[in-house]
């Protein structure tokens, strides 16, 4: 089994706020991620997908078709967007790091063709990572 | 949907490598420029893992400024700008980067009641890290 894992960066606003709580539940529990006009973050996405070596062309996986998957379900969706309106999975889920990993996961996990997804890791800030396995 | 957050941490503290189990040619041997009895300095990176399930409610695996707030208290407040050698937690063993590593788990491990930690990593220089990840593994 090897891993490959491929990079990307989008850049995305978005806002923490559940309309369940009080106004003053939200700020509490979110703290600046609550200011109702957004906030953005520069986001690296890590795709790591793992499969056997092809014998024959010696890949794990077409890279060029792991590129044009990522770009087309989650680049072209994700950057330079506002999630909280514009992605359809925040119109009613918070766009925390959490929940954008396990999104681009379901976004991934059906299209990628020989190899199999391993992990989803979004970076939010250098200092502020998720990984998202697939686990339920 | 379980996920697994991860938050990095600076620090900085001196510390040298000194067995007292040692003979003082031993020590040389063993640790190298570490041995140096006036001690040498890091800036330590630490990484913090823990994972669990996503709330539904905040979308959250654990509240980060939960996570800040323990370990600037807990691990910050105790290693950075400290001599470690001179600390209560090095009184009995060598602080080399993976036994610090362990400590920082232990502390993490008993006292963090918001998510499960699954590993800690511990970057000496950019060259150097150290992981751990509890007893059984
Ligand atoms: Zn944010």
């Amino acid at each position: 089994m090897v891993y490959l894992t491929r990079k990307a960066e989008f850049s995305a606003s978005h806002l923490y706020h559940n309309p369940a709580f009080t106004p003053e539940e939200n700020r509490r529990i979110f703290g600046k991620c609550n200011n109702p006009n957004g906030h953005g973050h520069n986001y690296t996405l890590e795709v790591t997908v793992k499969g056997e070596v092809d014998p024959r062309s010696g890949f794990v996986v077409d890279l060029k078709q792991l590129k044009e998957v990522m770009h087309r379900e989650v680049l072209d969706a994700m950057d330079h967007r506002f999630l909280n309106k514009e992605v359809p999975e925040f119109l009613h889920r918070i766009p925390t790091t959490e929940n954008i990993a396990i999104a681009i996961w379901q976004r991934l996990a059906t299209q990628l063709e020989s190899a199999k997804l391993h992990r989803v890791r979004v970076y939010e800030t250098p200092d502020l990572f998720v990984d998202f396995y697939g686990e339920p | 949907m379980k996920a697994h957050l991860s938050r990095r941490y600076l620090f900085s503290a001196s510390h040298r490598l000194h067995s007292e189990e040692m003979s003082t040619e031993e020590n040389k041997r063993t640790y190298g420029k570490c041995n140096n009895p006036y001690g040498h300095g890091h800036n330590y990176i630490v990484e913090i893992t823990v994972s669990g399930q996503v709330d539904e409610q905040t979308g959250m695996v654990c509240n980060l400024a939960d996570l800040d707030t323990f370990i600037e208290r807990e691990v910050l407040a105790r290693f950075d700008h400290e001599n470690l050698n001179t600390l209560q937690e090095f009184s009995k063993e060598v602080p080399t980067t993976e036994n610090l590593c362990i400590q920082i788990y232990e502390i993490v491990h008993r006292g963090f009641p918001h998510a499960h930690l699954e590993r800690v990593r511990l970057e000496e220089t950019m060259m150097n890290s150290f992981e751990y990840t509890g007893k059984s593994s």
